[in-house]
């Protein structure tokens, strides 16, 4: 069977790439300290020696659209083009190109909808910044295929919370059951307070340091249930109009286990956002990597 | 009111730098071709297949075309459109992150519970 090489969880900043990418009087001030904190991150997928990562991301209406949005879909495609005319326009994202790998997304797909996951697919997809922004954070070589899964954050009604947990769980066990010799990452990213086109974006701080203290603690803490028990739909209108995305990261607390501390836990607080990053190393998974 | 419409706008002209170039010069000009010609166009479809039903409302051209971001959303369009649009149009004239800074200052007077988004 497969083995769970590590799972993470983090924000995803589009400014990174540039502001990592900047020299001289272009690079801003905070870009030094980032970038280390990035690098420190990235190392923890190195060492777990992934053969294949599982990205999961949502799409920010790019190909997605209202006139047909799935809330949660598995790209099953052999190549994935990433990020889009929009992204390189705002953000200075570069045009690259992964592999699939299908068999997964197969038995992602097929093992999804027996546990009653009536999941969406794609024969086509073109990805963008939710899942292109830790491939450059986490795997700059984008060297490894990957298999996608959107959710929706984005688009309402969305599903409940409790459903991201239950999905994250759900593919846990699925990559467990696959028959392969392979070493997976499971990798996803969401936000933590965050808002965009309202009258709190871009200030100093994210809009709510207060969700995003707690939202670290329930994350790092794997505390599920105390998640849960304080997040629904509604409650994540208060700290910021785009904190649904924060049901990226329950999906991840789903993956790594109800009260599984992660292994690795970092933040920074940016301008506009808190980041935030977590690895967890399922047990026994780095010592198998040395057989 | 037609919330979808709106952002099917905004949606459509966002991701072609074409449009985008087209809107920031002639608004009037750009929603009126947009809405004879798009408003209809069904997005995965051949050209012949097209809706018959979608319109804007008097009011929802008007603040097409005044470019009113604060209008936009008051009527539930979804920020990140208008945010990710306006941004392509109206950074350029403007220092690093002001234009973002004064978006965000001219909807001070929106209190939660936001205007809904919902299609």
């Amino acid at each position: 069977m497969a083995t769970v090489a590590a799972v993470i969880a983090s924000t995803h900043h589009p400014f990174y790439y540039r502001a990592s990418t900047s020299t001289g009087a272009e690079r801003p001030p905070f870009a030094d300290e980032w970038q280390a904190k990035i690098e420190a991150f990235r190392e923890t997928l190195t060492r777990a020696e992934p053969d294949v990562l599982v990205m999961v991301g949502s799409d920010h209406f790019h190909q997605l659209w209202l006139d047909n949005m799935p809330q949660f879909l598995v790209g099953k495609a052999p190549h994935y083009d990433a990020n889009w005319y929009n992204e390189e326009r705002e953000f200075g994202l570069p045009r690259f190109r992964l592999d699939g790998d299908e068999e997964l997304s197969q038995h992602i797909l097929r093992g999804g909808l027996d546990r009653d996951f009536d999941l969406a697919f794609s024969n086509e997809l073109r990805i963008d910044h939710s899942i292109t922004c830790p491939i450059i954070t986490l795997r700059p070589d984008a060297d490894l295929p990957i298999v996608p899964v959107y959710t929706n954050i984005f688009a309402p009604p969305l599903p409940q919370p409790k459903r991201f947990v239950q999905l994250g769980k759900a593919i846990r066990e699925m990559v467990e059951s696959w028959e392969s010799d392979k070493r997976v990452a499971i990798i996803g990213t969401g936000h933590l307070s965050l808002e965009l086109g309202g009258p709190r974006q871009f200030g100093e701080h994210g809009p709510d340091p207060e969700f995003d203290r707690k939202a670290v603690e329930w994350i790092a803490n794997g505390d599920i249930e105390g998640c849960c028990g304080e997040v629904t739909l509604d409650s994540l209108h208060l700290p910021g109009n785009a904190t649904h995305g924060f049901m990226d990261f329950m999906l991840m607390m789903g993956v790594a286990g109800e009260g599984v501390k992660a292994d690795h836990v970092d933040s920074l607080d940016l301008f506009h956002t808190m980041e935030a990053y977590f690895t967890w190393y399922p047990e026994g998974a780095l010592e198998m990597r040395l057989r | 009111m037609s919330r979808y419409l709106l952002d099917k706008f905004l949606y459509t002209v966002d991701r072609d730098p074409e449009l985008v170039e087209r809107y920031r010069d002639d608004p009037a000009g750009t929603v009126a071709w947009w809405e004879s010609e798009m408003a209809n166009s069904i997005l995965n479809c051949h050209g012949l297949e097209k809706s018959t039903w979608l319109a804007f409302t008097d009011h929802e051209r008007d603040v097409l075309v005044r470019q009113d971001h604060i209008a936009l959303f008051e009527l539930g369009a979804h920020p990140f459109l208008t945010l990710t649009l306006f941004i392509a149009m109206f950074e350029r004239d403007h220092g690093p992150l002001e234009y973002q800074i004064a978006f965000g200052q001219r909807l001070q007077h929106f209190d939660l519970p936001y205007p809904d988004i919902a299609t």
